[in-house]
Parts: C-alpha cells; sequence; structure tokens
C-alpha cells in the first residue's frame, strides 16, 4: 500500500546521463527505470533496434556497448552512463550496407524483418569472436536470438556469407 | 516498473552504506535475474545499488593452487580466461553453455550464486570444486552456502566479493538444457582430485547437491560403465512441465556417464 501511495506521491528522480551512440555524444535525461532500448527508441528516436519480447528472449533488441553484445531490454539506461554504444544505424547506409547486411539481403535471410537488427548486430559480436565460424558456431551463437519466419536456414546461410566477406574486406585492408 | 532510486556505488563500503537507506534495497550486478524479475513485478525494490562495474570484483588471477574469480566478472570473460581454461576446464565449459551469448556478456559469477536458482549453472561448479565464497564480511566453504530454493547462507546485504576454486586434476561439466531458456534441466559437474572424485548436481532438486552414489561409484572406477543401472532415489527432486522428477533422476546418470566419457 505504501508503495502506491509513493507511486502516486512522488515525483520521478530524473539524472542526466552521458551515451555515445553511433559516434555521437548525447547528454540525456533519464529516469532510473528506463530501459535501455526505450531511450534509444524514444529519446534518440533510433527506432532500428526493436523490442519483441521485453523479456530477454527474442534478441530483436541486441546492440554494442562498449564492443560487446547485450539485450537492451534487459539492462537500465543509466546503467551505461558514459557508454559506447553501436545500434543496427551504426552500421551502414541504405546506399552503403555493412557486408553483414548485404549477406543478410543476397541470401534472403529475412522474411518480416522485425529480428534482423538484433540479429545482424549478434553476429557481428560472433565476428570478434571467431573470424571464420562454422554452421554450428553460427546457430549456437544464434541461441539468443528468435525468428519466427524464416527457419533459420537463410539466417545461417547470410551470416557465413558476411563472415567471409568481413573476412575478404579485412584482407583487401591488410594487403 | 515502479520508479526506484538508483546509486552507482563507488566501492564495496560504500555499497553496503548505501543499500541500507532503501526500505528493500537491493544490490545490482549484471541485472539478467533482477531486471526481469522487476519487469514481472515479483521484485519491486525502492533502491538499486549498482555494484555490477566495481572494478575491484572484477577479474580473475591465480593464487597459489587456486583460481580467484571476482565475483562481478561476466561469464564471457570466465570462458575465454586463458587461466581457467588451462587450470579449470570444467569451469570454462560450463561459463560456455550458460545462458545465451548476451547473457553471458552482462551476467555476473556472484549474481547468479547469490541468487540460487535451482536450475542455475554456476553452483555446480562451486559444489562441484568445493569452492570458497568470501564475502565483504567471512568466507564461506560451498557445503555450508547453499541452503534451499533461492536461500543461500548470505546475510542481507552482504556483497560476495569473489570465490576461490581450488585446482583440480580434472574437471568437467554437461548440462541437459531446456531447449528455450538453456537453463540446465539436470548439469553435472564432476572434480576429479587427488583425493576424491566429486559430483554437483544443479537443476533436478531445490538446491545444487553432491551425487554420493555417483561419487562412489567413479571413485572405484573412473568410467561410464560404472553408472550404468545407477538408480536415485528422487522423492526431492522437482518435477514440472518440462521433466518428471523421475525422469531427471534418470537424466543424471545420463549426463554424468556422457561427461566421464568426454573427461577421460
Amino acid at each position: 500500500m505504501w508503495r502506491y501511495r509513493y507511486f502516486l506521491t512522488s515525483k520521478p528522480v530524473k539524472q542526466t546521463i552521458t551515451l555515445t551512440v553511433n559516434g555521437c555524444e548525447h547528454a540525456i535525461e533519464v529516469e532510473p527505470r528506463e530501459l535501455l532500448v526505450d531511450v534509444l527508441r524514444n529519446h534518440l528516436r533510433l527506432t532500428g533496434t526493436h523490442v519483441g519480447c521485453d523479456t530477454s528472449q527474442c534478441g530483436a533488441c541486441v546492440i554494442h556497448a562498449n564492443g560487446a553484445s547485450l539485450k537492451s531490454c534487459t539492462a537500465f539506461a543509466i546503467q551505461f552512463d558514459g557508454a559506447e554504444l553501436t545500434t543496427i544505424e551504426g552500421l551502414g547506409q541504405p546506399d552503403k550496407l555493412h557486408p553483414m547486411q548485404q549477406a543478410f539481403q543476397q541470401h534472403h535471410g529475412l522474411q518480416c524483418g522485425f529480428c534482423t537488427p538484433g540479429m545482424v548486430m549478434s553476429a557481428l559480436d560472433l565476428l570478434d569472436r571467431h573470424q571464420q565460424p562454422s554452421r554450428h558456431q553460427i546457430s549456437e551463437w544464434l541461441e539468443g536470438n528468435l525468428c519466427r519466419c524464416t527457419g533459420y536456414h537463410n539466417i545461417v546461410n547470410a551470416v557465413a556469407a558476411g563472415a567471409e566477406q568481413a573476412a575478404a574486406l579485412d584482407t583487401d585492408k591488410t594487403a | 516498473m515502479y520508479p526506484f532510486e538508483y546509486h552507482k556505488a563507488q566501492s564495496v563500503e560504500d555499497a553496503v552504506a548505501q543499500v541500507t537507506r532503501g526500505d528493500d534495497g537491493k544490490f545490482l550486478a549484471g541485472g539478467m535475474t533482477l531486471i526481469p524479475t522487476m519487469k514481472q513485478r515479483l521484485a519491486s525494490p525502492d533502491l538499486l545499488v549498482d555494484i555490477g562495474q566495481l572494478d575491484s570484483l572484477n577479474g580473475i588471477r591465480k593464487d597459489g593452487d587456486t583460481i580467484v574469480v571476482g565475483a562481478m566478472t561476466t561469464h564471457a570473460t570466465v570462458e575465454r580466461s586463458p587461466l581457467v581454461n588451462a587450470h579449470l576446464p570444467g569451469l570454462a565449459q560450463l561459463a560456455a553453455v550458460i545462458g545465451d551469448p548476451q547473457v553471458r556478456n552482462r551476467g555476473t559469477l556472484g549474481g547468479s550464486v547469490a541468487n540460487a536458482d535451482p536450475a542455475a549453472d554456476y553452483p555446480a561448479a562451486v559444489l562441484g570444486l568445493n569452492a570458497s565464497i568470501v564475502t565483504d564480511k567471512r568466507t564461506i566453504p560451498a557445503e555450508a552456502f547453499f541452503i534451499d530454493i533461492f536461500e543461500t547462507a548470505l546475510e542481507e546485504h552482504e556483497i560476495i566479493t569473489e570465490i576461490r576454486f581450488p585446482i583440480v586434476k580434472n574437471s568437467g561439466y554437461k548440462k541437459f538444457p531446456n531447449p528455450a531458456s538453456h537453463y540446465p534441466i539436470v548439469g553435472v559437474f564432476i572434480a576429479v582430485t587427488d583425493d576424491e572424485t566429486r559430483v554437483a548436481v544443479t537443476g533436478a532438486a531445490g538446491f545444487v547437491f553432491r551425487c554420493e552414489e555417483a561419487e562412489k561409484r567413479l571413485a572405484a572406477r573412473f568410467d561410464a560403465a560404472a553408472l550404468e543401472d545407477m538408480k536415485l532415489s528422487h522423492e526431492d527432486f522437482n518435477e514440472d512441465i518440462h521433466a518428471t522428477a523421475d525422469y531427471r533422476a534418470h537424466l543424471i546418470a545420463v549426463m554424468a556417464s556422457r561427461l566421464v566419457e568426454s573427461m577421460r
């Protein structure tokens, strides 16, 4: 009961945090209870990161924070004060897609596209660990990403192809 | 979600001092259990003290014949640690199969052990390796730590700072995961030392326990065949939509056999 009164009478305490998202620094006023994904979508209007289940199962909200992938529906924005975030918007532009995005397009790694931002962000975290992942490693890695359309076959194809293209680009750069 | 106050702890002392300000203050580690619980309103703390980013609680080191893992070390860090892989392969195997990659990037050893979910993976390694749980107040042996479902020897607002895992001759972990959540329906950790073979089981009962029958058989002969026809009493085992108690008892023998096979 006291909590109900608290809910009615207290004003949310906001704090200002700094997030560097896709290279741009933002100072944002947030309530502690605001989820990272909600801040990205509602405050910064970066709506490429999706909310599918809101229970940390589907992975549509996967982004990178300080280089590691996470489910942004299961984190408070306030925990990330000072962090560097990358969302799907930070990878490529419609006329210049990231190799992994291109691979999803070429291999029909999506149908409705709702899970795709999370799939792509998760796949890129895999490439940080294994430059040439096996099909088994890819399907194990995508454990935390659900797709209800394609049955995963083409998604695994796309990640494998994206990995090859990314590796080829790396070789070009070092050559 | 109900509103709450947030404090980012500067040190363990600061965390302990701050958390008592709330009527129901809680520590926030990786948040992989607490945040979903708060969303479902199964918990509604009025104050969260974030200890997840305390450097003093993070990291892995070798101290003599012990591997010491800081409480806020993520599963991904344990999984990839050269020290853990070299000295305690079972612990690395276990960390590598918790949840999914995103959970492993955020979830922490201390958070998992303090929460003591009956189906958490880490308690199997803590009990199997006979580890010591070091808190801001004392050191608790694994045997005295897990008390019941979601219940540990920790006092209110006591923080796990590190867990000390003795290096053993051989170790391994295998689980039968729930295909949806990847929580173990049954998980078995085996540690072989000079003196004994320890078999710890998670997922099967209200909290992690040692399977003495399997230990006895494996001490006599470390061979999967030694576990054949092992029938365990399953009176206290969990029963749910995923598996009956009888099935869980059967799975212990199956997972232990497969694990022994892979460890030889």
